[in-house]
């Protein structure tokens, strides 16, 4: 095995094209443990800790975010709570405060678990994926576009992910996870959602209940529908306790869970009604409060 | 491969050192540190916490070459001398250790956390400790050791008489 030390994305681009089956580390949060339990031996491991891009975020003039790969979660909590309100409440649920010092939203898309945390926040974000590499340069890859299979993502063998573009927040937005505990928890299921009131429309994330995180179409159109035609984004009404029922059920419906040892397919069918459920309720209500502060 | 690096203010150099290999082997079979111990190698436990470049985290998740020209500080680098942090003497005091194998882990994020919160409440400790387990439960004994620790410090940055233990312990 070798252990290669790039200074510079340059060189680390160098590095993947010459080894594309190295394995980029970072936090090593996964990496780590599958070399500690000899799962895996890669040819090589690419550090990324001493690239200063990938550890940087900026807020472009559009309020765009571009979060580094290698940001930690615990400062994706501490310094962009405001413009990534849903990802920073799905960072809050990563392992435990030593795993948010070290894991990364680039390590979690990377390793591409059905149940990465940050998963479902991103998909309601709407965000782009830029990767790279040394041959063919940068490119974005929508998140929708992302995720192809288990732990199976759209980067190619010689691609890094430098960044992930990421809209700030126009409206409310939610995250939650059911697990055994508070902490140290892979989720049995988890749901993210965003209102979009400019775009008048709502985005969902569905974690650990499908092969891969997937967005819950039906359930977005259902609710978006509702909205404009009752014409609750103006009004900031009352949502209807039938159609937050409704919802619940449509992102039920979306998914495509498994008996596993965390939980079976239909526990996990109902938790997700009941997330989907109540994360719509906070999300309105918060925009309702949020309306009569503006009054 | 060989790396070079600052542990507890010493500038400490491990050789043959296997490329896939994590910090907290280093530290304990290398370079004669092993007081961060090995229990789960998968981030699990806390019991390897230490920190690296300032930040507690788990030695196991780190790859050794990762910490070539950085600055880890351990359990051992806790201590000033022969005299213990008041972390280390308030777990003493509240009787908190048992097999103590979970002991220098918490040790480490409790020195944080109070470093970052001077007065944290329950709510508080429990969250930075989340990620420490404790197989003999001794929890009780660990949040006394904690809020223990807590008020010594505040205790001696306002010149006041030391709190003594048996107001924390309970029974």
């Amino acid at each position: 095995m070798e252990f290669l030390r790039p200074a510079t994305w340059d060189e680390a681009l160098a590095a993947k094209a010459e080894y594309p089956t190295a394995v980029p580390i970072a936090g090593g949060t996964d990496v780590m443990v599958e070399l500690n339990f000899d799962r895996h031996r890669p040819v090589a491991l690419i550090d990324l800790n001493r690239i200063p891009e990938l550890h940087d975020w900026e807020t472009g003039a559009d309020g765009v975010v571009r979060l580094g790969a290698s940001v930690p979660y615990a400062r994706i909590i501490g310094h962009l709570s405001d413009r990534l309100p849903g990802l920073s409440l799905a960072a809050r649920t990563v392992g435990s405060p030593q795993i948010r010092n070290r894991g990364s939203v680039g390590g979690n898309l990377g390793a591409a678990s059905p149940a990465g945390d940050s998963h479902p926040a991103l998909l309601a974000s709407g965000c782009l994926v830029e990767a790279a590499s040394a041959d063919r340069g940068p490119r974005m890859i929508p998140i929708d576009e992302f995720f192809l299979g288990v732990k199976r993502n759209a980067l190619e063998p010689d691609e890094l992910i430098l960044a992930v573009h990421i809209p700030s927040a126009t409206g409310p937005q939610q995250f939650a996870k059911i697990g055994t505990r508070n902490a140290m928890v892979i989720a049995v299921c988890s749901f993210g959602m965003a209102l979009h009131p400019e775009a008048g429309s709502v985005r969902t994330g569905i974690g650990s209940a499908a092969p891969t995180p997937r967005r819950a179409g039906a359930a977005e159109e259902f609710i978006a529908a509702e909205l404009a035609d009752t014409g609750m984004w103006a009004s900031r009404g009352e949502l209807a306790a039938a159609t937050a029922k409704r919802f619940g059920e449509l992102v039920a419906e979306a998914a495509s869970p498994i008996d596993d040892v965390r939980g079976s397919a239909a526990y996990r069918r109902h938790a997700l009604s009941v997330l989907a459920r109540r994360t719509l309720t906070w999300t309105w209500d918060e925009y309702r409060a949020a309306g009569r502060a503006a009054a | 491969m060989k790396i070079t690096f600052d542990v507890n203010g010493r500038r400490t150099e491990a050789d043959d050192v296997w490329e896939g290999e994590s910090l907290l082997y280093v530290l304990r079979e290398r370079v004669g540190l092993p007081g961060s111990k090995n229990a789960c190698e998968q981030g699990e436990c806390g019991s390897c916490t230490i920190y690296l470049d300032g930040d507690p985290v788990c030695a196991c998740l780190v790859a050794a070459g990762q910490v070539q020209g950085r600055e880890v500080r351990t359990v051992e680098g806790l201590a000033d001398g022969d005299t213990l942090d008041p972390v280390q003497q308030a777990f003493v005091d509240a009787g908190a250790v048992q097999c103590g194998f979970c002991t220098p882990g918490l040790l480490v994020q409790t020195h944080d956390l109070l470093e970052r919160q001077a007065q944290p409440g329950d709510a508080e400790i429990r969250e930075a400790l989340s990620g420490n387990l404790c197989r003999c439960t001794g929890y009780e004994k660990i949040m006394d050791a904690v809020r223990l620790a807590a008020a010594r410090k505040a205790e001696a940055a306002s010149n006041r008489v030391p709190v003594r233990p048996e107001r924390f312990t309970g029974s």
